[in-house]
């Protein structure tokens, strides 16, 4: 009582429970997290064969990147090709 | 029965030292049979806590690699009968701890002691990992502060699966120690409680060692805390974990320095 009478007078909030508060949302989603694959190395790795097996690609100009939103989360992938692609497909075919 | 207990956090700072010097102590004091051992390869410190750093001859390293034998690289403390010390090299870098030559290494020392404690490095690279890897019980220290309790929490989940004993289906025993802790602090809503810490990780309490200057006072002159001040809030509260994980009960408290009734007075005058 004398405690949060004093913080009154002072003006200043516990910063505590912020603390605390924090850690237990970070924790929970970081322990979720632990032990699973990295989602985005999967995603890269997947689309790259995907997309190789039609187009010579360079696998440095691959991006793919996940963007966190409160309610949904957007996946860009991003994949530079160079622009005689389909010449050389015809050449071989 | 032997037992090895590693020291860890995951965050630097917090005390690893300081923990694995005072309880390697207090537990000698006992009676108990203890050998400390730096796995902070390339940078020791255990040596300099300890105040054995003008005796290192060899090191783990050498031990690891066969250059010497391990009853040559140990030292003797001057003050306990019962403590000794293994010392990491300064000069090496970590990756000369092999799997294969840590478990030979820590097969031995079971073999001589009753108690191996493993100071861990900061981190979660191969250092922590091989100072865990052979580890019956683990003392994870934490101060009441956010970022040591994440690195804890991830510490915790390394323990639970990266462990030879995770990996057989057994159990590390966990014991959470927490430094630094200013009670003032945590009653006025400053500082993480005692609750908060054990509720979020979820881990049973071995300890609570209060922030004090007998720390700092024990490192300059290289003595563990327990011995350079033995009646000091932090050494009682040391002994008092050494003697829960002997696995007797003892009531838990934080011990706060015993003062005066001048500095009494003067504190009230102050306040």
């Amino acid at each position: 009582m004398s405690m949060g009478l004093l913080r009154l007078l002072r003006g200043n909030k516990a910063s505590a429970p912020v603390a605390r508060e924090r850690l237990q949302i970070l924790l929970a989603h970081e322990r979720g997290q632990r032990g699973q694959p990295d989602l985005l190395g999967v995603l890269r790795e997947e689309i790259l064969a995907v997309v190789s097996r039609h187009v010579t690609l360079d696998p440095t100009k691959v991006i793919v990147r996940l963007e966190r939103g409160d309610e949904v989360s957007t996946l860009e992938v991003d994949i530079e090709v160079p622009n005689d692609f389909e010449r050389k497909r015809v050449a071989v075919a | 029965m032997s037992k090895v207990l590693v020291v860890t956090s995951g965050k630097g700072g917090v005390g690893k030292t300081t923990t694995t010097a005072a309880l390697g102590a207090a537990l000698a004091q006992r009676g108990d049979k203890v050998v400390v051992v730096d796995f902070d390869v390339g940078l020791r410190n255990l040596d300099l806590v300890m105040g054995a750093e003008r005796r290192v001859v060899f090191d783990l390293i050498n031990v690891v690699q066969g250059v010497a034998k391990l009853p040559q690289a140990l030292i003797k403390d001057k003050r306990l009968e019962n403590l000794w010390l293994l010392p990491a090299s300064q000069t090496r870098d970590k990756d000369a701890l092999t799997e294969e030559g840590v478990g030979k290494v820590i097969d031995d020392l079971r073999s001589r002691f009753d108690w191996v404690i493993c100071d861990s490095p900061a981190g979660i690279e191969r250092g922590a990992s091989m100072a865990m890897r052979f580890a019956d019980e683990a003392v994870i220290v934490t101060n009441p502060e956010v970022s040591s309790v994440r690195d804890s929490d991830r510490i915790i989940g390394m323990l639970d699966s990266k462990t030879v004993r995770a990996e057989k289906g057994e159990r590390v025993e966990k014991h959470i120690l927490i430094t630094r802790y200013d009670p003032s602090r945590a009653a006025r809503g400053e500082m993480l409680t005692i609750d908060d810490i054990l509720e979020i990780l979820a881990t049973p309490l071995l300890g609570i060692i209060p922030e004090s200057q007998d720390v700092l006072k024990a490192s300059n002159v290289g003595t563990p805390v327990t011995l350079s001040n033995a009646e000091g809030a932090p050494a009682r509260a040391y002994i008092d974990a050494a003697r829960r994980l002997c696995g007797d009960t003892v009531p838990m408290q934080v011990p706060t320095e015993r003062k005066g009734f001048m500095d009494r007075l003067l504190r009230r005058r102050a306040a």
